[in-house]
Protein backbone atom coordinates (compact mmCIF):
# COMPACT_ATOMS: atom_id res chain seq x y z
CA UNK A 1 0.00 0.00 0.00
CA UNK A 2 1.27 3.45 -0.77
CA UNK A 3 -1.21 5.99 0.58
CA UNK A 4 -4.01 7.27 -1.58
CA UNK A 5 -1.84 8.40 -4.45
CA UNK A 6 -1.74 5.02 -6.19
CA UNK A 7 1.87 5.66 -7.08
CA UNK A 8 4.12 2.66 -6.54
CA UNK A 9 6.50 3.05 -3.64
CA UNK A 10 10.00 3.21 -5.09
CA UNK A 11 11.45 1.52 -2.02
CA UNK A 12 9.44 -1.66 -2.48
CA UNK A 13 11.10 -4.15 -4.75
CA UNK A 14 8.89 -6.26 -6.98
CA UNK A 15 8.02 -9.56 -5.35
CA UNK A 16 8.48 -12.21 -7.98
CA UNK A 17 6.33 -15.27 -8.54
CA UNK A 18 9.24 -17.48 -7.50
CA UNK A 19 9.47 -15.77 -4.15
CA UNK A 20 5.72 -16.11 -3.69
CA UNK A 21 6.00 -19.87 -4.33
CA UNK A 22 8.93 -20.08 -1.94
CA UNK A 23 6.79 -18.99 0.98
CA UNK A 24 4.30 -21.82 0.51
CA UNK A 25 4.63 -23.92 3.67
CA UNK A 26 4.66 -27.22 1.74
CA UNK A 27 7.58 -26.31 -0.47
CA UNK A 28 10.32 -27.66 1.77
CA UNK A 29 8.50 -30.98 2.21
CA UNK A 30 7.87 -31.36 -1.55
CA UNK A 31 11.54 -30.76 -2.36
CA UNK A 32 12.58 -33.10 0.45
CA UNK A 33 10.23 -35.84 -0.76
CA UNK A 34 11.58 -35.60 -4.33
CA UNK A 35 15.17 -35.77 -3.10
CA UNK A 36 14.53 -38.72 -0.79
CA UNK A 37 12.54 -40.59 -3.43
CA UNK A 38 15.23 -40.08 -6.07
CA UNK A 39 17.91 -41.21 -3.65
CA UNK A 40 16.27 -44.53 -2.77
CA UNK A 41 14.60 -45.16 -6.14
CA UNK A 42 17.94 -44.69 -7.86
CA UNK A 43 19.54 -47.47 -5.87
CA UNK A 44 16.74 -49.93 -5.31
CA UNK A 45 14.47 -51.34 -8.01
CA UNK A 46 12.16 -52.77 -5.34
CA UNK A 47 11.71 -49.32 -3.84
CA UNK A 48 10.30 -47.86 -7.04
CA UNK A 49 8.16 -50.89 -7.92
CA UNK A 50 4.43 -50.90 -7.18
CA UNK A 51 4.98 -53.40 -4.36
CA UNK A 52 7.66 -51.17 -2.93
CA UNK A 53 5.44 -48.11 -3.08
CA UNK A 54 2.63 -49.99 -1.33
CA UNK A 55 5.18 -50.99 1.26
CA UNK A 56 6.45 -47.52 2.13
CA UNK A 57 3.08 -45.82 1.80
CA UNK A 58 1.80 -47.96 4.67
CA UNK A 59 3.90 -46.44 7.48
CA UNK A 60 3.42 -43.07 5.79
CA UNK A 61 -0.35 -43.50 6.10
CA UNK A 62 -0.64 -44.30 9.81
CA UNK A 63 1.97 -41.70 10.67
CA UNK A 64 0.37 -39.25 8.22
CA UNK A 65 -3.07 -39.38 9.83
CA UNK A 66 -1.49 -38.35 13.12
CA UNK A 67 0.89 -35.83 11.56
CA UNK A 68 -2.00 -34.05 9.82
CA UNK A 69 -4.02 -33.79 13.04
CA UNK A 70 -0.95 -32.68 14.99
CA UNK A 71 -0.21 -30.11 12.24
CA UNK A 72 -3.67 -28.56 12.71
CA UNK A 73 -3.05 -28.40 16.44
CA UNK A 74 0.39 -26.86 15.93
CA UNK A 75 -0.98 -24.26 13.51
CA UNK A 76 -3.41 -23.51 16.33
CA UNK A 77 -0.38 -22.88 18.55
CA UNK A 78 -0.42 -25.97 20.77
CA UNK A 79 1.33 -29.32 21.19
CA UNK A 80 -0.03 -32.71 22.19
CA UNK A 81 2.57 -35.02 23.67
CA UNK A 82 -0.15 -37.51 24.66
CA UNK A 83 -1.08 -38.18 21.01
CA UNK A 84 1.24 -41.17 20.60
CA UNK A 85 0.33 -43.00 23.77
CA UNK A 86 -3.34 -42.26 23.06
CA UNK A 87 -3.15 -44.51 19.98
CA UNK A 88 -2.14 -47.25 22.42
CA UNK A 89 -4.95 -46.41 24.84
CA UNK A 90 -7.58 -46.59 22.07
CA UNK A 91 -6.22 -49.89 20.79
CA UNK A 92 -6.03 -51.38 24.28
CA UNK A 93 -9.60 -50.38 25.06
CA UNK A 94 -10.78 -51.91 21.78
CA UNK A 95 -9.01 -55.24 22.25
CA UNK A 96 -9.66 -55.52 26.00
CA UNK A 97 -13.39 -54.85 25.75
CA UNK A 98 -13.80 -57.14 22.75
CA UNK A 99 -11.83 -60.06 24.19
CA UNK A 100 -12.04 -59.86 27.99
CA UNK A 101 -15.62 -58.54 28.16
CA UNK A 102 -17.06 -60.02 24.97
CA UNK A 103 -18.19 -56.71 23.48
CA UNK A 104 -18.83 -56.43 19.76
CA UNK A 105 -15.82 -54.88 18.01
CA UNK A 106 -17.88 -51.91 16.83
CA UNK A 107 -19.20 -51.26 20.32
CA UNK A 108 -15.68 -51.53 21.73
CA UNK A 109 -14.44 -49.06 19.12
CA UNK A 110 -17.20 -46.64 20.08
CA UNK A 111 -16.13 -46.81 23.73
CA UNK A 112 -12.53 -46.22 22.63
CA UNK A 113 -13.64 -43.17 20.65
CA UNK A 114 -15.57 -41.72 23.58
CA UNK A 115 -12.60 -42.17 25.92
CA UNK A 116 -10.15 -40.66 23.40
CA UNK A 117 -12.41 -37.65 22.80
CA UNK A 118 -12.80 -37.22 26.57
CA UNK A 119 -9.01 -37.14 27.00
CA UNK A 120 -8.75 -34.63 24.15
CA UNK A 121 -11.47 -32.51 25.74
CA UNK A 122 -9.67 -32.64 29.08
CA UNK A 123 -6.36 -31.62 27.48
CA UNK A 124 -8.10 -28.73 25.75
CA UNK A 125 -10.01 -27.59 28.82
CA UNK A 126 -6.94 -27.61 31.05
CA UNK A 127 -4.84 -25.72 28.48
CA UNK A 128 -7.48 -23.08 27.73
CA UNK A 129 -8.65 -22.59 31.33
CA UNK A 130 -5.28 -22.49 33.06
CA UNK A 131 -3.25 -21.00 30.18
CA UNK A 132 -0.46 -23.41 31.11
CA UNK A 133 1.78 -24.40 28.20
CA UNK A 134 0.22 -27.36 26.40
CA UNK A 135 3.69 -28.91 26.40
CA UNK A 136 3.45 -29.40 30.18
CA UNK A 137 -0.24 -30.26 30.34
CA UNK A 138 -0.04 -32.97 27.69
CA UNK A 139 3.24 -34.23 29.12
CA UNK A 140 1.20 -34.91 32.25
CA UNK A 141 -1.53 -36.65 30.27
CA UNK A 142 1.15 -38.60 28.40
CA UNK A 143 2.65 -39.97 31.62
CA UNK A 144 -0.74 -40.69 33.16
CA UNK A 145 -1.98 -42.55 30.09
CA UNK A 146 1.28 -44.48 29.91
CA UNK A 147 0.79 -45.59 33.51
CA UNK A 148 -2.86 -46.48 32.99
CA UNK A 149 -2.10 -48.44 29.82
CA UNK A 150 0.46 -50.61 31.57
CA UNK A 151 -1.25 -50.81 34.95
CA UNK A 152 -4.70 -51.77 33.73
CA UNK A 153 -3.36 -54.23 31.15
CA UNK A 154 -1.26 -56.00 33.79
CA UNK A 155 -4.16 -56.01 36.23
CA UNK A 156 -6.53 -57.63 33.75
CA UNK A 157 -4.28 -60.05 31.89
CA UNK A 158 -1.18 -60.43 34.05
CA UNK A 159 0.92 -59.64 30.97
CA UNK A 160 1.80 -56.45 29.09
CA UNK A 161 -0.27 -57.19 26.04
CA UNK A 162 -3.83 -58.02 25.05
CA UNK A 163 -4.67 -60.12 22.01
CA UNK A 164 -7.08 -62.48 20.33
CA UNK A 165 -9.19 -59.84 18.61
CA UNK A 166 -9.69 -62.09 15.57
CA UNK A 167 -12.31 -64.22 17.33
CA UNK A 168 -14.40 -61.25 18.53
CA UNK A 169 -17.78 -60.60 16.94
CA UNK A 170 -17.81 -57.84 14.32
CA UNK A 171 -14.08 -58.28 13.69
CA UNK A 172 -14.41 -59.10 9.99
CA UNK A 173 -16.41 -56.05 8.98
CA UNK A 174 -14.27 -53.71 11.08
CA UNK A 175 -11.10 -55.30 9.76
CA UNK A 176 -12.21 -54.81 6.15
CA UNK A 177 -13.01 -51.15 6.71
CA UNK A 178 -9.97 -50.18 8.79
CA UNK A 179 -7.24 -52.75 8.24
CA UNK A 180 -8.05 -54.39 4.91
CA UNK A 181 -6.14 -54.20 1.66
CA UNK A 182 -7.01 -53.09 -1.86
CA UNK A 183 -5.51 -54.67 -4.98
CA UNK A 184 -4.11 -52.18 -7.47
CA UNK A 185 -2.06 -53.52 -10.39
CA UNK A 186 -1.33 -56.78 -8.57
CA UNK A 187 0.00 -55.12 -5.42
CA UNK A 188 -1.95 -54.89 -2.18
CA UNK A 189 -2.29 -51.43 -0.76
CA UNK A 190 -3.41 -50.99 2.85
CA UNK A 191 -6.83 -49.37 3.22
CA UNK A 192 -5.20 -47.10 5.83
CA UNK A 193 -3.76 -45.18 2.87
CA UNK A 194 -7.30 -44.18 1.89
CA UNK A 195 -8.04 -43.04 5.43
CA UNK A 196 -4.88 -40.96 5.34
CA UNK A 197 -5.84 -39.32 2.03
CA UNK A 198 -9.33 -38.68 3.38
CA UNK A 199 -8.03 -37.11 6.60
CA UNK A 200 -5.55 -34.96 4.65
CA UNK A 201 -8.22 -33.76 2.22
CA UNK A 202 -10.66 -32.98 5.05
CA UNK A 203 -8.00 -31.14 7.05
CA UNK A 204 -6.92 -29.13 4.01
CA UNK A 205 -10.51 -28.14 3.29
CA UNK A 206 -11.03 -27.07 6.89
CA UNK A 207 -7.82 -25.02 6.92
CA UNK A 208 -8.20 -23.29 3.58
CA UNK A 209 -11.92 -23.15 2.96
CA UNK A 210 -13.73 -22.99 6.26
CA UNK A 211 -14.27 -20.32 8.88
CA UNK A 212 -12.83 -22.65 11.50
CA UNK A 213 -9.66 -22.86 9.42
CA UNK A 214 -9.29 -19.10 9.55
CA UNK A 215 -9.72 -19.28 13.33
CA UNK A 216 -7.06 -22.00 13.63
CA UNK A 217 -4.46 -19.82 11.89
CA UNK A 218 -5.56 -16.87 14.00
CA UNK A 219 -5.42 -18.48 17.46
CA UNK A 220 -1.98 -19.86 16.62
CA UNK A 221 -0.74 -16.60 15.13
CA UNK A 222 -1.87 -14.29 17.89
CA UNK A 223 -4.50 -15.53 20.31
CA UNK A 224 -5.20 -12.16 21.90
CA UNK A 225 -5.73 -10.46 18.55
CA UNK A 226 -8.00 -13.30 17.46
CA UNK A 227 -10.05 -13.03 20.63
CA UNK A 228 -10.33 -9.28 20.18
CA UNK A 229 -12.07 -9.67 16.81
CA UNK A 230 -14.50 -12.23 18.18
CA UNK A 231 -12.85 -15.56 17.34
CA UNK A 232 -13.93 -18.26 19.83
CA UNK A 233 -10.33 -19.07 20.71
CA UNK A 234 -10.95 -21.53 23.54
CA UNK A 235 -13.50 -23.53 21.57
CA UNK A 236 -11.19 -23.66 18.55
CA UNK A 237 -8.31 -25.01 20.64
CA UNK A 238 -10.46 -27.56 22.44
CA UNK A 239 -11.77 -28.77 19.07
CA UNK A 240 -8.17 -29.14 17.87
CA UNK A 241 -7.19 -31.26 20.88
CA UNK A 242 -10.26 -33.41 20.26
CA UNK A 243 -9.34 -33.73 16.58
CA UNK A 244 -5.91 -35.02 17.56
CA UNK A 245 -7.57 -37.46 19.97
CA UNK A 246 -9.89 -38.59 17.18
CA UNK A 247 -6.92 -39.23 14.90
CA UNK A 248 -5.20 -41.18 17.69
CA UNK A 249 -8.31 -43.32 18.07
CA UNK A 250 -8.44 -43.92 14.29
CA UNK A 251 -4.79 -44.94 14.11
CA UNK A 252 -4.99 -47.01 17.31
CA UNK A 253 -8.02 -48.89 15.96
CA UNK A 254 -6.39 -49.45 12.56
CA UNK A 255 -3.28 -50.93 14.18
CA UNK A 256 -5.24 -53.03 16.69
CA UNK A 257 -7.43 -54.51 13.94
CA UNK A 258 -4.40 -55.16 11.77
CA UNK A 259 -2.28 -56.98 14.35
CA UNK A 260 -5.24 -58.24 16.50
CA UNK A 261 -3.12 -57.61 19.60
CA UNK A 262 -1.77 -54.50 21.28
CA UNK A 263 1.32 -54.04 23.44
CA UNK A 264 0.68 -51.90 26.51
CA UNK A 265 3.64 -49.65 25.67
CA UNK A 266 2.68 -48.98 22.06
CA UNK A 267 2.81 -45.41 20.76
CA UNK A 268 5.31 -44.14 23.33
CA UNK A 269 7.84 -41.88 21.63
CA UNK A 270 5.71 -41.52 18.51
CA UNK A 271 4.42 -38.08 19.61
CA UNK A 272 7.75 -36.51 18.62
CA UNK A 273 7.70 -38.22 15.22
CA UNK A 274 4.29 -36.63 14.56
CA UNK A 275 5.62 -33.21 15.51
CA UNK A 276 8.73 -33.69 13.37
CA UNK A 277 6.63 -34.70 10.36
CA UNK A 278 4.45 -31.62 10.85
CA UNK A 279 7.53 -29.38 11.10
CA UNK A 280 9.04 -30.92 7.96
CA UNK A 281 5.67 -30.16 6.37
CA UNK A 282 6.15 -26.48 7.10
CA UNK A 283 4.52 -25.96 10.51
CA UNK A 284 6.18 -23.36 12.68
CA UNK A 285 6.85 -24.48 16.25
CA UNK A 286 5.48 -21.12 17.34
CA UNK A 287 2.13 -21.69 15.62
CA UNK A 288 0.06 -19.73 13.14
CA UNK A 289 1.60 -21.15 10.01
CA UNK A 290 1.69 -24.54 8.30
CA UNK A 291 -0.19 -26.93 6.09
CA UNK A 292 -2.00 -30.25 6.29
CA UNK A 293 -0.71 -31.38 2.89
CA UNK A 294 2.80 -30.50 4.02
CA UNK A 295 2.44 -32.72 7.10
CA UNK A 296 1.12 -35.55 4.92
CA UNK A 297 4.16 -35.20 2.65
CA UNK A 298 6.38 -35.05 5.72
CA UNK A 299 4.94 -38.43 6.67
CA UNK A 300 5.72 -39.76 3.15
CA UNK A 301 9.35 -38.74 3.62
CA UNK A 302 9.37 -40.77 6.82
CA UNK A 303 7.74 -43.78 5.21
CA UNK A 304 10.25 -43.70 2.35
CA UNK A 305 13.26 -43.38 4.65
CA UNK A 306 11.95 -45.98 7.08
CA UNK A 307 11.52 -48.65 4.37
CA UNK A 308 14.17 -47.38 1.96
CA UNK A 309 16.94 -47.91 4.49
CA UNK A 310 15.78 -51.51 4.87
CA UNK A 311 15.58 -52.02 1.08
CA UNK A 312 19.17 -50.83 0.73
CA UNK A 313 20.22 -53.31 3.41
CA UNK A 314 21.46 -50.63 5.78
CA UNK A 315 21.30 -50.82 9.52
CA UNK A 316 17.93 -49.42 10.66
CA UNK A 317 19.73 -47.25 13.20
CA UNK A 318 20.56 -44.83 10.41
CA UNK A 319 16.91 -43.88 10.35
CA UNK A 320 17.39 -41.90 13.56
CA UNK A 321 20.26 -39.95 12.01
CA UNK A 322 18.11 -39.19 9.00
CA UNK A 323 15.30 -38.04 11.31
CA UNK A 324 17.51 -35.53 13.07
CA UNK A 325 19.01 -34.18 9.85
CA UNK A 326 15.57 -33.68 8.25
CA UNK A 327 14.28 -31.90 11.34
CA UNK A 328 17.19 -29.46 11.40
CA UNK A 329 16.93 -28.70 7.70
CA UNK A 330 13.17 -28.18 7.92
CA UNK A 331 13.42 -25.89 10.92
CA UNK A 332 16.03 -23.77 9.16
CA UNK A 333 13.85 -23.52 6.06
CA UNK A 334 10.82 -22.55 8.16
CA UNK A 335 12.79 -19.83 9.90
CA UNK A 336 13.52 -18.22 6.54
CA UNK A 337 9.79 -18.21 5.78
CA UNK A 338 8.97 -16.51 9.03
CA UNK A 339 11.69 -13.96 8.54
CA UNK A 340 10.33 -13.19 5.10
CA UNK A 341 6.83 -12.65 6.47
CA UNK A 342 8.12 -10.27 9.10
CA UNK A 343 11.03 -8.53 7.43
CA UNK A 344 9.08 -5.49 6.28
CA UNK A 345 7.45 -4.87 9.64
CA UNK A 346 8.02 -1.53 11.28
CA UNK B 1 -25.71 10.20 20.95
CA UNK B 2 -24.57 6.67 20.16
CA UNK B 3 -22.32 6.08 23.12
CA UNK B 4 -22.14 7.87 26.44
CA UNK B 5 -20.56 7.33 29.84
CA UNK B 6 -21.75 9.02 33.03
CA UNK B 7 -19.37 9.07 35.98
CA UNK B 8 -17.95 5.71 34.95
CA UNK B 9 -15.32 4.01 37.13
CA UNK B 10 -13.30 0.84 37.39
CA UNK B 11 -11.00 -0.55 40.04
CA UNK B 12 -8.64 -3.50 39.99
CA UNK B 13 -8.32 -4.70 43.56
CA UNK B 14 -7.24 -1.66 45.54
CA UNK B 15 -6.16 0.29 42.44
CA UNK B 16 -8.67 2.85 41.17
CA UNK B 17 -7.85 2.76 37.47
CA UNK B 18 -10.69 5.07 36.44
CA UNK B 19 -12.89 7.46 38.44
CA UNK B 20 -15.96 9.52 37.50
CA UNK B 21 -15.35 9.83 33.77
CA UNK B 22 -18.10 11.21 31.55
CA UNK B 23 -17.86 11.41 27.78
CA UNK B 24 -20.02 11.15 24.69
CA UNK B 25 -19.69 9.97 21.11
CA UNK B 26 -21.93 11.20 18.30
CA UNK B 27 -22.36 9.92 14.78
CA UNK B 28 -20.14 11.71 12.27
CA UNK B 29 -17.94 13.16 15.01
CA UNK B 30 -14.55 12.37 16.45
CA UNK B 31 -14.15 12.25 20.23
CA UNK B 32 -10.50 12.37 21.21
CA UNK B 33 -9.36 10.84 24.49
CA UNK B 34 -6.09 12.39 25.58
CA UNK B 35 -3.85 11.51 28.46
CA UNK B 36 -0.35 10.58 29.44
CA UNK B 37 0.72 7.00 30.10
CA UNK B 38 -1.20 5.61 33.06
CA UNK B 39 -3.97 8.20 32.75
CA UNK B 40 -6.63 5.52 32.37
CA UNK B 41 -7.08 5.68 28.61
CA UNK B 42 -6.66 1.94 28.18
CA UNK B 43 -9.07 1.11 30.98
CA UNK B 44 -11.69 3.45 29.52
CA UNK B 45 -11.53 2.00 26.03
CA UNK B 46 -11.49 -1.56 27.35
CA UNK B 47 -14.80 -0.79 29.09
CA UNK B 48 -16.20 0.71 25.87
CA UNK B 49 -14.92 -2.33 23.92
CA UNK B 50 -16.46 -4.87 26.30
CA UNK B 51 -13.12 -6.26 27.53
CA UNK B 52 -13.64 -4.96 31.10
CA UNK B 53 -16.92 -4.25 32.86
CA UNK B 54 -17.32 -0.94 34.73
CA UNK B 55 -18.08 -1.08 38.44
CA UNK B 56 -19.31 2.49 38.96
CA UNK B 57 -21.36 4.98 36.96
CA UNK B 58 -23.26 4.07 33.82
CA UNK B 59 -22.61 3.25 30.17
CA UNK B 60 -25.30 4.20 27.67
CA UNK B 61 -25.61 2.81 24.15
CA UNK B 62 -28.23 4.67 22.09
CA UNK B 63 -29.42 6.24 25.34
CA UNK B 64 -30.12 2.92 27.08
CA UNK B 65 -28.06 1.81 30.05
CA UNK B 66 -25.95 -1.20 29.14
CA UNK B 67 -23.22 -3.53 30.35
CA UNK B 68 -21.06 -4.90 27.58
CA UNK B 69 -20.36 -8.51 28.49
CA UNK B 70 -17.65 -9.26 25.91
CA UNK B 71 -15.88 -7.83 22.84
CA UNK B 72 -18.36 -9.84 20.75
CA UNK B 73 -21.26 -8.16 22.56
CA UNK B 74 -19.75 -4.74 21.81
CA UNK B 75 -19.26 -5.70 18.15
CA UNK B 76 -22.85 -6.86 17.87
CA UNK B 77 -23.94 -3.41 19.05
CA UNK B 78 -21.78 -1.79 16.38
CA UNK B 79 -18.85 -0.82 18.60
CA UNK B 80 -15.61 -1.88 16.94
CA UNK B 81 -12.17 -1.44 18.45
CA UNK B 82 -8.87 -1.24 16.61
CA UNK B 83 -5.99 -1.89 18.98
CA UNK B 84 -2.57 -0.45 18.45
CA UNK B 85 -0.60 -3.66 18.67
CA UNK B 86 -3.13 -6.43 18.32
CA UNK B 87 -5.09 -5.30 15.32
CA UNK B 88 -3.80 -7.93 12.90
CA UNK B 89 -2.22 -11.36 12.72
CA UNK B 90 1.13 -10.92 10.93
CA UNK B 91 1.44 -14.34 9.32
CA UNK B 92 -2.07 -14.29 7.82
CA UNK B 93 -2.92 -12.69 4.50
CA UNK B 94 -4.63 -9.31 4.26
CA UNK B 95 -7.97 -10.80 3.17
CA UNK B 96 -7.95 -13.48 5.87
CA UNK B 97 -7.31 -10.80 8.47
CA UNK B 98 -9.96 -8.57 6.97
CA UNK B 99 -12.70 -11.13 7.56
CA UNK B 100 -11.32 -12.75 10.70
CA UNK B 101 -14.12 -13.53 13.13
CA UNK B 102 -16.83 -12.56 10.61
CA UNK B 103 -16.10 -14.80 7.64
CA UNK B 104 -18.72 -14.83 4.86
CA UNK B 105 -20.30 -18.28 4.57
CA UNK B 106 -20.83 -20.34 1.49
CA UNK B 107 -22.61 -23.55 2.38
CA UNK B 108 -20.62 -25.04 5.22
CA UNK B 109 -17.46 -23.21 4.32
CA UNK B 110 -15.83 -19.82 4.04
CA UNK B 111 -16.52 -17.98 0.79
CA UNK B 112 -12.89 -17.36 -0.05
CA UNK B 113 -13.44 -15.80 -3.46
CA UNK B 114 -15.97 -13.35 -2.10
CA UNK B 115 -13.67 -12.50 0.82
CA UNK B 116 -10.73 -11.74 -1.48
CA UNK B 117 -12.83 -9.58 -3.77
CA UNK B 118 -14.57 -7.61 -1.02
CA UNK B 119 -11.30 -7.01 0.85
CA UNK B 120 -9.70 -5.60 -2.30
CA UNK B 121 -12.72 -3.43 -3.16
CA UNK B 122 -13.23 -2.11 0.36
CA UNK B 123 -9.60 -1.16 0.78
CA UNK B 124 -9.71 0.63 -2.53
CA UNK B 125 -12.91 2.45 -1.50
CA UNK B 126 -11.10 3.77 1.56
CA UNK B 127 -8.27 4.87 -0.71
CA UNK B 128 -5.92 2.16 0.52
CA UNK B 129 -3.88 0.63 -2.26
CA UNK B 130 -2.69 -2.75 -1.09
CA UNK B 131 -0.44 -4.29 -3.71
CA UNK B 132 -1.69 -7.80 -3.12
CA UNK B 133 -4.39 -8.92 -0.68
CA UNK B 134 -2.68 -12.32 -0.50
CA UNK B 135 0.44 -10.94 1.12
CA UNK B 136 0.92 -11.54 4.85
CA UNK B 137 -0.10 -8.58 6.99
CA UNK B 138 3.36 -8.75 8.57
CA UNK B 139 4.78 -7.32 5.34
CA UNK B 140 2.64 -4.16 5.66
CA UNK B 141 3.88 -1.08 7.48
CA UNK B 142 2.32 -0.01 10.78
CA UNK B 143 0.20 2.71 9.19
CA UNK B 144 -1.02 0.36 6.49
CA UNK B 145 -2.07 -2.18 9.07
CA UNK B 146 -4.01 0.44 11.05
CA UNK B 147 -5.69 1.53 7.83
CA UNK B 148 -6.69 -2.03 6.92
CA UNK B 149 -8.12 -2.48 10.41
CA UNK B 150 -10.12 0.74 10.08
CA UNK B 151 -11.46 -0.28 6.66
CA UNK B 152 -12.45 -3.62 8.15
CA UNK B 153 -14.39 -2.03 11.00
CA UNK B 154 -16.15 0.35 8.60
CA UNK B 155 -17.11 -2.51 6.29
CA UNK B 156 -18.58 -4.55 9.13
CA UNK B 157 -21.07 -1.83 9.90
CA UNK B 158 -19.38 -0.33 12.92
CA UNK B 159 -21.27 2.71 14.16
CA UNK B 160 -18.61 3.53 16.71
CA UNK B 161 -14.96 3.05 15.92
CA UNK B 162 -12.53 3.01 18.85
CA UNK B 163 -8.93 3.58 17.83
CA UNK B 164 -6.30 2.84 20.46
CA UNK B 165 -3.26 5.05 19.84
CA UNK B 166 -3.33 4.41 16.09
CA UNK B 167 -0.67 7.03 15.40
CA UNK B 168 1.67 6.72 18.34
CA UNK B 169 4.12 4.23 16.84
CA UNK B 170 4.16 5.94 13.44
CA UNK B 171 6.33 8.46 11.70
CA UNK B 172 4.94 11.86 10.69
CA UNK B 173 3.93 10.84 7.17
CA UNK B 174 2.36 7.51 8.20
CA UNK B 175 0.44 9.24 11.00
CA UNK B 176 -0.98 11.65 8.43
CA UNK B 177 -2.21 8.72 6.36
CA UNK B 178 -4.03 7.25 9.37
CA UNK B 179 -5.54 10.62 10.32
CA UNK B 180 -6.92 10.89 6.79
CA UNK B 181 -8.68 7.51 7.19
CA UNK B 182 -10.09 8.63 10.53
CA UNK B 183 -11.59 11.67 8.78
CA UNK B 184 -12.92 9.44 6.03
CA UNK B 185 -14.59 7.10 8.53
CA UNK B 186 -16.12 10.15 10.24
CA UNK B 187 -17.42 11.41 6.89
CA UNK B 188 -19.12 8.07 6.37
CA UNK B 189 -21.15 8.80 9.50
CA UNK B 190 -19.28 6.82 12.12
CA UNK B 191 -18.69 8.01 15.62
CA UNK B 192 -14.96 7.78 16.25
CA UNK B 193 -13.19 7.51 19.59
CA UNK B 194 -9.56 8.43 18.97
CA UNK B 195 -7.19 7.66 21.82
CA UNK B 196 -3.86 9.42 21.68
CA UNK B 197 -1.29 11.23 23.79
CA UNK B 198 -0.45 13.61 20.98
CA UNK B 199 -2.59 16.78 20.94
CA UNK B 200 -1.19 17.70 17.53
CA UNK B 201 -2.75 14.57 16.06
CA UNK B 202 -5.99 15.02 18.00
CA UNK B 203 -6.74 18.70 17.41
CA UNK B 204 -7.09 18.80 13.59
CA UNK B 205 -9.43 15.80 13.42
CA UNK B 206 -11.30 15.99 16.75
CA UNK B 207 -14.73 17.48 17.54
CA UNK B 208 -14.68 16.79 21.28
CA UNK B 209 -11.75 16.28 23.62
CA UNK B 210 -11.75 14.29 26.83
CA UNK B 211 -8.67 14.80 28.98
CA UNK B 212 -7.63 12.18 31.48
CA UNK B 213 -5.05 12.40 34.22
CA UNK B 214 -4.25 9.69 36.75
CA UNK B 215 -7.58 7.95 36.23
CA UNK B 216 -9.73 11.09 36.52
CA UNK B 217 -11.30 13.38 33.97
CA UNK B 218 -9.90 16.91 33.51
CA UNK B 219 -13.07 17.72 31.56
CA UNK B 220 -14.65 17.17 28.17
CA UNK B 221 -14.41 20.10 25.77
CA UNK B 222 -16.03 20.88 22.43
CA UNK B 223 -13.61 22.13 19.82
CA UNK B 224 -15.06 25.66 20.02
CA UNK B 225 -14.27 25.83 23.73
CA UNK B 226 -10.61 24.98 23.58
CA UNK B 227 -7.57 26.07 21.59
CA UNK B 228 -4.75 23.86 20.47
CA UNK B 229 -2.39 25.63 22.87
CA UNK B 230 -4.72 25.13 25.83
CA UNK B 231 -5.18 21.47 24.89
CA UNK B 232 -1.44 20.95 24.66
CA UNK B 233 -0.73 22.57 27.99
CA UNK B 234 -3.57 20.74 29.75
CA UNK B 235 -2.31 17.55 28.28
CA UNK B 236 1.23 18.11 29.43
CA UNK B 237 0.13 19.16 32.92
CA UNK B 238 0.71 22.94 33.16
CA UNK B 239 2.21 23.05 36.61
CA UNK B 240 4.56 20.17 35.91
CA UNK B 241 5.74 21.77 32.68
CA UNK B 242 6.43 25.10 34.36
CA UNK B 243 8.36 23.36 37.05
CA UNK B 244 10.29 21.44 34.43
CA UNK B 245 11.06 24.65 32.51
CA UNK B 246 12.31 26.16 35.73
CA UNK B 247 14.50 23.18 36.40
CA UNK B 248 15.96 23.13 32.93
CA UNK B 249 16.89 26.84 32.91
CA UNK B 250 20.60 27.51 32.95
CA UNK B 251 21.84 28.56 36.38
Amino acid sequence: MTAATGRADERVADVGLLRRLLIRPELGAVVGAIVVFSFFAGQSAVFRSLDGIANWLDPAATLGIMAVAVALLMIGGEFDLSAGVMTGTSGLILVTLATEYGLNVWAAMTVGLVVALAVGLLNGLIVTRTRLPSFIVTLGTFLMLQGVNLGVTKLLTGTVQVGGLRSASGYDSAHTLFAGTIQIGGSSFRVAILWWLLVTAAATWVLMRSRQGNWIFAVGGDERAARAVGVPAARTKIALFMTTAFAAWLVGSILALRYTSVQANVGIGQEFIYIIAAVIGGCLLTGGYGSAIGAAIGAVIFGMADKGIVFLGWDADWFKFFLGAMLLLATLANRLVRRYAEEVRH
Amino acid sequence: MILQTKGIGKSFGSVLALREVSMSVEAGQVTCVLGDNGAGKSTLIKILAGVHQHDAGSLLVDGAETRLSSPRDALDRGIATVYQDLAMIPLMSVWRNFFLGSEPRKGLGFDVRQARRVARDELRAMGIDVRDVDQPVGTLSGGERQSVAIARAVYFGARVLILDEPTSALGVKQAGVVLRYIARARDRGLGVVFITHNPHHAYPVGDRFLLLNRGSSLGEYAKADITRERLTSLMAGEAELEELAHELEPE
